[in-house]
């Protein structure tokens, strides 16, 4: 079983590492959920409600491109950057493996 | 004013199935959401999309699904209140309750059932200091009436469609139309694209890309809009109007304040009956959440008919009821 490895840096700038399986079907928001880190992840994963906003500091290139629903919500968020992403869109595999992602501030 | 059994609030797919499981108990519902359709997500957000988990169907699309619902229930004959959000709820002194809508609408019903998904669908605004204090007041989160921005200077912020549908719409109204957006593409329709960019060379309205709102300025009213361009300048322009087209984002909304137990933006039900702390309120699918709760459709179905028995007994203590499959006496019409 292949661990995946990658630094998540909470709203207050404490940097937490965490290691997950990657082959158990889940997407970062999920992990980031069961890791207690404060994710609503309220639309379930549908890349709706954005609650789940990062910015991938390092690694960004090693990521699948953005879909369209996420492009489109991104595309909604006032306070999106360049490395935005919905991390109910990034399935926890290898090629998260060594990522630093940030959690960013969600749009009341 | 509206007399009914159930009140619903939202009209997707566990909303109205909750319509069919009332109504085998005779009891009449009206439904309230804040959408202009029923359906809710399903047909707002992803009606093409197939669900596979709806027990005897294989797959079937989402709007498809919403109709029919809309078929089954039809015999029931609930009655809509759609496009407005329920705003104010008040318990009676004999236990009913009477709800108020944004437009003013009134309903009276015995319960009052929560259906409503991941909440109201409200704009998102942009994170600016002293937003707030011009809401109304030269800040507006849509559109109502484009005659009001005729002759003013306004500045529309955003890079989706709607953005550039009234961008475009309003460069014929107002006197001046700055549109600010933070990317140098946009991702609406490519023609509302094609136009912004061809009345940005004409002149006839001012576009800013790879910008930013910064902070707002007025004197009670706005005044000036503050924004930052690609090297962080800040820049001032002035404006009667500043309208944020940052897309819908669901929210719970007025529902928070109705002294409801609240779990991270979800109701705490009971899994007797899916009541709430509040006897005679009701909240079952996505909004509401429990020991092991599961978002799916199905779960919403099977708590819209616990739910149902249990509004019944609060709507009349004394009659008993007995339960019936409709395959030995079908249903019965309202």
């Amino acid at each position: 079983m292949e661990l995946i490895k990658f630094k998540v840096e909470d709203r207050a700038g404490e940097v937490q590492e965490i290691e997950v399986p990657g082959d158990m079907g889940l997407n970062l928001m999920e992990v980031l959920k069961a890791s207690e880190f404060p994710v609503l992840g309220t639309c379930g994963g549908m890349a709706l409600c954005a609650s789940c906003h990062v910015s991938v500091e390092e690694g960004l290139d090693q990521l699948d491109e953005q879909r369209d629903a996420e492009l489109d919500m991104l595309d909604t968020l006032p306070n999106a950057l360049p490395n935005s992403r919905l991390a109910c869109q990034l399935p926890i595999n290898e090629k998260l493996g060594g990522a630093y992602v940030k959690l960013q501030e969600v749009m009341e | 004013m509206i007399k009914t059994d159930i009140c619903i609030i939202g009209a997707g797919p566990v909303g109205l199935f909750a319509v069919f499981e009332a109504g085998l108990l005779k009891l009449k519902c009206h439904l309230i959401d804040a959408l202009p359709q029923v359906g809710g997500q399903l047909s707002e957000i992803y009606p093409k999309k197939p669900i596979y988990d709806i027990p005897g169907f294989p797959t079937v699309n989402a709007q498809e699904l919403v109709d029919n619902l809309m078929k089954q229930i039809a015999p029931f004959k609930p009655t809509f209140t759609l496009g407005e959000r329920v705003d104010g709820l008040t318990k009676q002194e004999d236990g009913s309750f009477l709800l108020t809508t944004s437009d003013g609408t009134e309903v009276h019903a015995g319960v009052v059932v929560i259906a409503a998904g991941l909440g109201s669908f409200e704009p998102r605004k942009p994170v600016i200091e002293n937003l707030e204090k011009f809401e109304g007041k030269g800040v507006d989160y849509m559109v109502k009436d484009p005659e009001k921005y005729r002759d003013k200077k306004i500045v529309i912020a955003g890079g989706g469609d709607s953005a550039l549908d009234w961008t475009i719409f309003l460069s014929e109204v107002a006197k001046e139309v700055t549109l600010v957006h933070r990317n140098q593409t946009f991702r609406g329709a490519l023609d509302s694209a094609d136009k912004v960019f061809e009345l940005a060379q004409e002149n006839k309205i001012r576009l800013l890309l790879n910008s930013n709102l910064h902070s707002l300025d007025g004197d009670g009213v706005l005044k000036a809009v503050h924004i930052t361009d690609q090297a962080s300048t800040v820049n001032t322009f002035e404006a009667d109007y500043l309208i944020p087209l940052f897309g819908l984002s669901p929210k719970l909304g007025p529902i928070a304040d109705w002294n409801l137990g609240i779990d991270k933006s979800a109701i705490v039900v009971n899994t007797e009956d899916y009541s709430t702390n509040v006897p005679g309120i009701y909240a079952i699918g996505d909004i509401n959440t429990y020991a092991g709760k599961l978002k799916l459709i199905l779960c919403g179905f099977h708590e819209a008919a616990l739910m149902a028995q249990s509004a019944f007994k609060y709507i009349y203590p004394d009659q008993k009821l007995s339960f019936k499959y409709t395959t030995v006496n079908g249903i019965t019409p309202l």
